[in-house]
């Protein structure tokens, strides 16, 4: 323990801590810019420099860790006016259009220099060369507002593994970007827009589909239905300053049918299909390495429904796509099932049908583009909003979202089990496939306390189970007394280390989930900023409590999926299914 | 090592640079990045090492050495227009150096350089595109006297002036054989 004064008051703090994390404790806020919870600290932008007694210079709050008898001034004159004169600066090299910039809401620039009361700007000079960057499908890049805190630096490398981002060159001339300042598309990115969701500014957002969604809604000879992620209703609510956990389902299909959509329906409904499908595959390559010891068959299986993972495997471990479940994600399993079975249920031509998704994730659009997700012979998924975006459209659109009255979802697509849900949270998909796995390989429901596999849960970046397959049914024999080991790693930096150690012992595991964002889907790059674990943890209560008060809350049981099985797909796994619901993988070169 | 063919190794070579053939040298990049891969920053050393043999740093061998380090293409490229002296084209038929010691500094020579990099629309360390200049600074060429001094190739120019720039390049491209006015003596 150190004894430390901070503005006059005196307090204990740990060995470790820094002067930030004691001054928050006590209450003194610090303004920072390039900090980021969880990762290393740059110290890169100096907003959160501080005076300590008998230093000669000014110290970083956010990488000086206290020490016994400091004595520290957060607030003095000389430490407002160094702190003035960095955002100074920062605005000098910055292309200010305020009125205009997306962030103009939730700028942190912006709102530093109204809490430092930077009222003019004293140095005016040259701005940096700048370019717009639309080159990827999922994300806008403008080097004119960048500056240069390196966050996305930080995520990109630390968190996500991944290294896209990287300042170039030097001095004035210095951009944060790839490789030789060239365009997002020619470097290795997962479009996982994680850098969008940190950037304190308007430097990284996404590509904006709001425009073309009005132009759908406007069209009188075009039906558009949208679906939304599990992630969305736990999430949109802070859009409109509700507290982060604030479940809105009722209230957001109550906006999106005054948005004009002319069906609303869940992406829950397709998640549930995907459990049927993922299910029934892994069960499938169970057999075929357990019953019928078939040589190389693709054990541990890999969950596939976040397309950063994809992506990250499609460069980094080319030699384990096989092992990747087949499943495309529950957006392009709706949009498939939308524009065949749904659109001749309704007796339209799937061409003037358009398909709008809400998701929580930037990667999303990008997915939605790839030249697999045709199989309904159009583009399965037309246009996809992030969290942020909906938040925006609702804004724009007039309507009072806070006093809207709840409403529920539309017949047959909006139709979901709680199973669906918790796809939301990282460790989500493997509990919903083990709830359904367990039954139909036993006949029971799993036997954990509330369906949950505690283990799964929370923000550990690693996490494993095991579940005792015990008395099984006669078809499935062969997996009595299997003991079920299973892994679920989130972030693509945890990703990495588990990777890792499959490589090193490849039957560690029968199946694996892996989610690119930082709790899974409900941190999604497309979210609402700004997320913090706090925000995080706040979000999952919120999907567990959505899981929780369903009837049904085990994919098999969803009616309206059997239907769909019933009526037109046959069977898991049929050759229909296969055509609409599967897809491949290709090896990509790194660079 | 094993022998590879370019004629990038040296400053003073008297052909064009041509781009090197970056599958041909992948054995001999392969050699140095063995040699350094156990130091700790051993991105460096094995850019300046490869970058000595080739003359310039191709970018499909940056890609190659981002791949076999495990560092991020973009943190190798990072690196590489952090430092000046790491040249990712090859260099020009004719090397440009612009002393920028106190006594040229003082007496014009970064007006010199100013007009340099406006007429060949480069900046320090870099090649025209169509490959004739590459612009270095260069150290104290011991003519002190007679500042601002520019060495093209192997001619020391003295008491250049900013606004004859033009001409003097014009006497080296195109690679005709006239008289460049330049002193002989070797720096
Ligand atoms: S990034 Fe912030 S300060 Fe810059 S233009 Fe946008 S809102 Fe304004
Ligand atoms: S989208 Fe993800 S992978 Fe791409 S630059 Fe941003 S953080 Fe890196
Ligand atoms: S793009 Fe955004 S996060 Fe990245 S360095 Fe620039 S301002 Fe910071
Ligand atoms: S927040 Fe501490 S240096 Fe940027």
């Amino acid at each position: 323990m150190h004894r430390i004064t901070i503005n006059g008051i005196s307090t204990e703090a740990d060995q470790n801590t820094t002067i930030l994390a004691a001054a928050t404790q006590m209450g003194i806020h610090i303004p920072t810019l390039c900090h980021l919870e969880g990762l290393s600290p740059t110290g890169a932008c100096r907003v959160c420099v501080v005076e300590i007694e008998g230093a000669g210079h000014l110290a970083a709050a956010c990488s000086t860790p206290v020490r016994d008898g400091m004595v520290i001034r957060t607030h003095s004159k000389r430490v407002r006016e160094a702190r003035t004169t960095v955002v100074e600066l920062l605005l000098s090299e910055h292309e200010g259009d305020c009125q205009t910039c997306q962030r103009s809401s939730d700028c942190e620039l912006r709102e530093l220099a109204r809490e430092l009361r930077v009222l003019e700007n004293r140095y005016t000079g040259e701005k940096p060369m700048t370019m717009i960057d639309a080159s990827t499908p999922a994300l806008y890049r403008d080097s004119g507002k960048c500056i240069k805190c390196r966050r996305c630096v930080e995520v990109c490398t630390g968190m996500q593994h991944v290294g896209a981002l990287f300042p170039q060159y030097r001095g004035f001339d210095t951009t944060i970007g790839p490789a030789f300042s060239s365009s997002l598309d020619l470097a290795v990115c997962v479009q996982c827009g994680q850098c969008a969701a940190v950037c304190p500014v308007g430097a990284i957002i996404e590509q904006s589909h709001i425009e073309q969604v009005l132009s759908a809604l406007e069209d009188p000879n075009k039906q558009v239905i949208v679906q939304t992620a599990p992630a969305i209703r736990a999430a949109l609510g802070e859009c409109f300053d509700l507290p982060p956990g604030t479940l809105v389902t009722g209230r957001m299909v109550s906006a999106l049918r005054r948005l004009g959509f002319d069906a609303v329906f869940d992406t829950n409904f397709t998640a549930d299909l995907t459990i049927m499908e993922e299910g029934t595959e892994l069960l499938m390559r169970l057999r075929d390495k357990l019953l019928l010891k078939l040589p190389q068959v693709p054990l541990p299986m890999f969950t596939s429904c976040s397309p950063g993972w994809i992506q990250f495997a499609e460069y980094y471990y080319p030699e384990l796509l096989a092992n990747i479940s087949t499943c495309k994600s529950p957006q392009q399993m709706f949009g498939a099932v939308a524009k065949t079975y749904y659109a001749q249920k309704l007796q339209i031509d799937p061409k003037d049908l358009v398909v709008v998704s809400i998701m929580p994730c930037t990667a999303k659009k990008y997915e939605a583009a790839r030249e697999e997700m045709h199989s309904s012979g159009y583009r399965d998924v037309d246009y996809v909003l992030t969290t942020r975006e909906l938040g925006d459209l609702i804004h724009l659109s007039g309507i009072d979202f806070i006093d809207l009255p709840d409403d529920t979802m539309d017949d047959p697509l909006g139709i979901s089990t709680g199973a669906a849900d918790i796809f939301a949270n990282s460790g989500g998909v493997m509990e919903a496939a083990l709830r359904t796995v367990y039954f139909i390989t036993t006949g029971r429901s799993l036997p954990a306390r509330d369906l949950h596999i505690e283990p799964l849960a929370g923000m550990e970046g690693v996490k494993t189970a095991t579940v005792l397959l015990q008395d099984t049914v006669d078809a499935w024999k062969f997996l009595e007394g299997v003991q079920a080991s299973v892994a679920v790693a989130h972030g693509l930096g945890n990703a990495a280390q588990l990777m890792d150690r499959i490589t090193a012992d490849p039957d560690e595991f029968l199946f694996v989930e892996i989610m690119s964002c930082p709790g899974g889907c409900i941190g999604g790059g497309g979210q609402p900023r700004f997320t913090t674990d706090a925000i995080r943890t706040a979000r999952m209560a919120a999907i567990f409590a959505a899981d929780e008060g369903k009837t049904l809350r085990e994919s098999h049981t969803n009616p309206a999926v059997m239907q769909l099985y019933d009526e037109f797909l046959g069977s898991p796994l049929s050759s229909k299914s296969h055509h609409l619901l599967h897809t491949q993988y290709r090896k990509k070169q790194q660079s | 090592m094993a022998e590879i063919q370019t004629d990038c190794r040296t400053s003073t070579h008297a052909e064009p640079c041509r781009e090197i053939d970056p599958g041909s040298v992948i054995p001999v990049v392969d050699e140095i990045i063995t040699q350094y891969r156990s130091t700790r920053g051993a991105l460096i050393p094995v850019l300046q090492s490869v970058q000595n043999l080739l003359g310039y740093l191709p970018k499909e061998i940056l890609t190659h050495i981002s791949r076999e380090l495990s560092i991020p293409y973009s943190e190798v490229a990072g690196v590489v227009t952090f430092y000046s002296f790491f040249s990712t084209t090859p260099r020009g038929k004719h090397i440009i150096r612009v002393c920028l010691g106190t006594a040229c500094y003082v007496r014009g020579g970064k007006e010199v350089l100013q007009a340099l990099t406006r007429e060949l629309k480069i900046k320090v360390g870099q090649t025209t595109d169509d490959h004739q200049f590459s612009l270095e600074i260069g150290r104290c060429f011991g003519a002190c006297g007679l500042a601002p001094v520019v060495m093209i190739d192997e001619d020391v120019h003295q008491r250049v002036k900013p606004n004859a720039i033009g001409l003097l390049l014009a006497a080296y491209r195109d690679d005709d054989d006239q008289d460049r006015g330049g002193s002989d003596e070797k720096a």
